[in-house]
């Protein structure tokens, strides 16, 4: 497969089926059956069985005629990947299309109040009663939990084990009694993330994702996933401006569900309005400003190109596996600095919010959003953790957990 | 823009590092940064023989082999990491780019096959003792008497300039800048060495009192040739800086798992730990930097000049924190003689000045993009 060649076929199908007027599930399931909406997928189950660098042909093919793609942005991507991975046939079946087609969105209940970092120290309980699994405790910062049809859940089957062998992986639908969503309020005024209840909420037994206590290898595949797009929704909305019933319908999308991620743009810190802004402000001649611009392009330009050498290193079959940790952690520097430059080039502005801030609010809206990226998917500590251990091969961490069942393991004070 | 080397280019690349491993063994860099030419012409000759490494990116039609500059960024980098003493980055960077950039054909079939074949070690002498990296700093004058150019002024900072063949001089007449060529030997010409702080790179100060030299190219027409030749460079620079840099990175690890303390190896502890994770991204992104750079050159892309200041501003920054954090895991062995890491940390810092700093080169990339 080569780069003109997609290039031709996906422009090819595209002028012959793209149409506004198409309802937006209607287009992508026709999409899916193509295999153009999810290249990369393998023939099997709705791809093409594309390596992941061309995929990137694939979407400016996209882009060009303004088509709009299946639904990617959000947790539901990280449950298509991780069902691609160690979901059943019937799974498969069941939720990878409606993921796709934007039917069905998701959440992921990882986070609780007594781990967080430590996720494999979990204690929500998933018992086995009759023919359901019954879920009962709590899970906190919890993305779009309000908007979700489907949670990915880790829970914990065994106390009586190791801490990571305990642990079991379920898909728990999220309209029932036994669960409780609550919003939280964020330091940035929205209120993406909520506390879920569970009591007494059931799964059924084949929404369980691989054996029972094999949850932690599940879980895995998410993170890893989740590390590598920590930058996956940067297009939001994007393709929102268009005329067409299919606009109109993906518009209305954005307002709904995908409304909790409005903000992912400004948390990774706008460097596209970098230079725009500073012109504007008439400060791109002040020496010192300029340095600060500067060694932000510096630091984004090299972070691009890094997520490039690994995305040319995937194409050729090289393994990916923690590097995803590096570039997670890069784009956690480029936020700050990002935050510190806009600050910089709105002067006493920066102080203002809402219609009084600097354009419009936008920027007040980075500054108040920028810390979340160095903490949600994994704290950088963490990600630094991640790198020496497995990309450097430095020493694990000291364990007092690991070695006596969970149920001795000493537990979280706060919270 | 390429993001992943090709297999024979992954080939070129571990065939110079076991060559420059057994070649440039760190007790080889310490005999010969004690000399004052730096490096040794027979040992040289053999070394660079073996692999045609002078010719790499100079034309087919000059007696090069004709590769680009990711090649050639290849090379650099490896010399970087192995800290070979060779005046490789005075003579095939500089002065090879120089002259292909501004020769007339004529000059290029000259001059070149020599440089090409390591025969004649030539040099640019550009900076002047006002050290500044841009044509604004040429004070030396260029005055044709008769039809022959009589070369005056100081040229200081000169890469390996007391002991190449051939000096290519940058200078100021009445028609603006033009390049020069000088034999090394030149009657009036006056070479010191200078006494520099990285012993692994040789620079040297010029006189020239009235000395003879002949023009390269056109005259008055310089200043775009040695503007691209300085950009070219720049790139050049950053991808041999990277490499260095990530030979610290590996050592400082190689160190930290070795070293116990409190009853365990010191890279377990957490600190440490998170200063390596942090040194990889540092240098990875500069890297990133440095083969874009390299990339662009060998494309000529019309982004180069930003990328290649970019890349010499990234690479610039990562080195020298790099040296900084592998002296501190090291403890006070870091800080002695004996131990090799301070001849890394003081290319880094040399190599962080020469050609113009981070900070000049965010202001020549903010200025490229029109900024
Ligand atoms: C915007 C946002 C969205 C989120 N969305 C979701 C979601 O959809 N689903 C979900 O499950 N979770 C979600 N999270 C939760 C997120 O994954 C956790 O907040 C994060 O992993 C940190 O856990 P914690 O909050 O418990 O902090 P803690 O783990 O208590 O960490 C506190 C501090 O201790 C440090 N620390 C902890 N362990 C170590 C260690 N071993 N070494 C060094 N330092 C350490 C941390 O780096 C941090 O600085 C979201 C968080 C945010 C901010």
């Amino acid at each position: 497969m080569n780069e003109e060649i997609i290039r031709a076929d996906v422009r090819a199908w595209l002028e012959a089926n793209w149409r506004v007027d198409y309802g937006l599930v209607e287009w992508r399931n026709k999409l899916i059956d193509s295999g153009w909406g999810v290249p990369t997928w393998p023939v099997d189950w709705f791809g093409k069985g594309m390596p992941a660098g061309l995929a990137a042909v694939v979407d400016e093919e996209f882009l060009r005629i303004g088509a709009v793609g299946v639904a990617k942005a959000g947790i539901r991507r990280l449950a298509a990947a991780t069902l691609l991975a160690h979901g059943t046939p019937a799974q498969k079946q069941q939720f990878l299309r409606r993921s796709l087609t934007g039917e069905d969105s998701w959440c992921q209940l990882f986070s609780e109040p007594g781990s967080g970092s430590d996720l494999a120290g979990a204690t929500t309980k998933a018992e086995r009663k009759g023919n359901r699994w019954v879920i009962n405790g709590q899970k906190v910062w919890t993305t779009s939990a309000h908007h979700a049809d489907w949670g990915l859940l880790l829970a914990r089957t065994d106390f009586d084990v190791a801490k990571h062998q305990g642990l079991s992986y379920f898909v728990i639908d999220m309209h029932q009694p036994g669960v409780d969503v609550h919003p939280l309020r964020q330091m940035n005024g929205h209120a993406s993330f909520n506390q879920v209840f569970l009591t007494d909420a059931e799964v059924l037994p084949e929404h369980l994702v691989l054996d029972v206590g094999r949850g932690w290898a599940v879980a895995t595949t998410t993170l890893m996933h989740e590390r590598r797009e920590a930058d996956g929704v940067r297009n939001w909305g994007r393709a929102s401006v268009g005329v067409g019933r299919i606009y109109d319908e993906e518009r209305a999308e954005n307002a709904t569900v995908m409304e909790p991620y409005k903000w992912y743009p400004q948390r990774a810190g706008r460097v596209d309005l970098v230079i725009e802004r500073a012109k504007a402000a008439g400060v791109n001649g002040d020496p010192v400003v300029r340095q600060e611009i500067a060694k932000l392009l510096v630091l984004s330009k090299s972070a691009e190109w890094t997520a490039r050498r690994a995305r040319a290193a995937q194409m050729q079959g090289k393994p990916q596996g923690p590097e995803g940790s590096l570039g997670k952690l890069a784009s956690s520097h480029v936020a700050r600095a990002a935050a510190r430059v806009h600050t910089m080039i709105a002067g006493a502005d920066a102080m203002l919010t809402g219609e009084d801030g600097a354009m419009g609010g936008v920027i007040a809206e980075i500054l108040v959003s920028v810390p979340a990226g160095s903490i949600a998917g994994g704290t950088d500590e963490i990600q630094r953790n991640i790198i020496s251990e497995r990309v450097l091969g430095m020493p694990k961490e000291p364990r007092t957990d690991n070695d006596r069942p969970f149920r001795d393991v000493p537990k979280n004070l706060v919270g | 823009m390429q993001f992943s080397f090709t297999s024979e280019q992954e080939e070129f690349r571990s065939i110079l590092r076991r060559f420059f491993e057994d070649k440039s063994p760190t007790t080889a860099v310490r005999r010969l940064m004690a000399t004052e030419n730096g490096w040794d012409r027979a040992a040289w000759q053999e070394l660079n023989q073996q692999l045609g490494l002078t010719a790499i990116h100079i034309p087919e039609a000059y007696g090069g082999q004709g590769f680009s500059f990711v090649e050639l960024g290849i090379v650099l980098e490896e010399m970087g990491r192995a800290l070979v003493c060779a005046p490789y980055f005075s003579s095939t960077v500089l002065a090879a780019t120089a002259i292909v950039n501004a020769g007339t054909e004529a000059q290029k079939r000259d001059l070149l096959p020599a440089i090409a074949d390591g025969s004649c070690i030539a040099t640019l002498a550009f900076t002047e003792p006002n050290g500044r990296w841009d044509a604004i700093g040429v004070e030396t004058t260029a005055v044709s008497e008769g039809g022959q150019y009589r070369l005056n002024g100081v040229k200081s900072y000169v890469l390996d300039g007391h002991t190449a063949d051939l000096i290519v001089v940058l200078a100021r007449g009445d028609k603006g800048l033009s390049f020069f060529t000088v034999p090394g030997d030149a009657p009036g010409l006056t070479r010191r060495a200078l006494k520099v702080m990285d012993p692994t790179r040789k620079q040297a100060r010029l006189e020239f009192a009235s000395v003879e030299a002949l023009l390269l190219g056109e005259e008055g027409g310089a200043a775009a040739p040695f503007e691209r030749t300085m950009i070219q460079a720049a790139a050049c620079l950053a991808n041999e800086m990277v490499g260095g840099a990530e030979r610290l990175r590996e050592s400082a690890l190689d160190y930290a798992n070795l070293r116990v303390q409190f009853g365990r190896s010191i890279a377990s502890f957490q600190s440490m730990k998170h200063k390596q994770a942090d040194m990889l991204v540092d240098v990875e992104l500069a890297k990133s930097a440095a083969y874009a750079a390299a990339s662009a050159a060998a494309e000529d892309d019309p982004d180069l000049p930003a990328i290649a200041s970019l890349a010499k501003a990234a690479a610039s920054e990562a080195y020298m924190q790099t040296a900084i954090s592998t002296i501190q895991i090291h403890g006070g062995i870091g800080f002695t003689w004996d131990n090799d890491t301070h001849l890394w940390f003081k290319r880094a810092k040399s190599s962080e000045v020469f050609l113009g700093d981070a900070t000049w080169h965010r202001e020549l990339m903010m200025r490229a993009w029109n900024v």
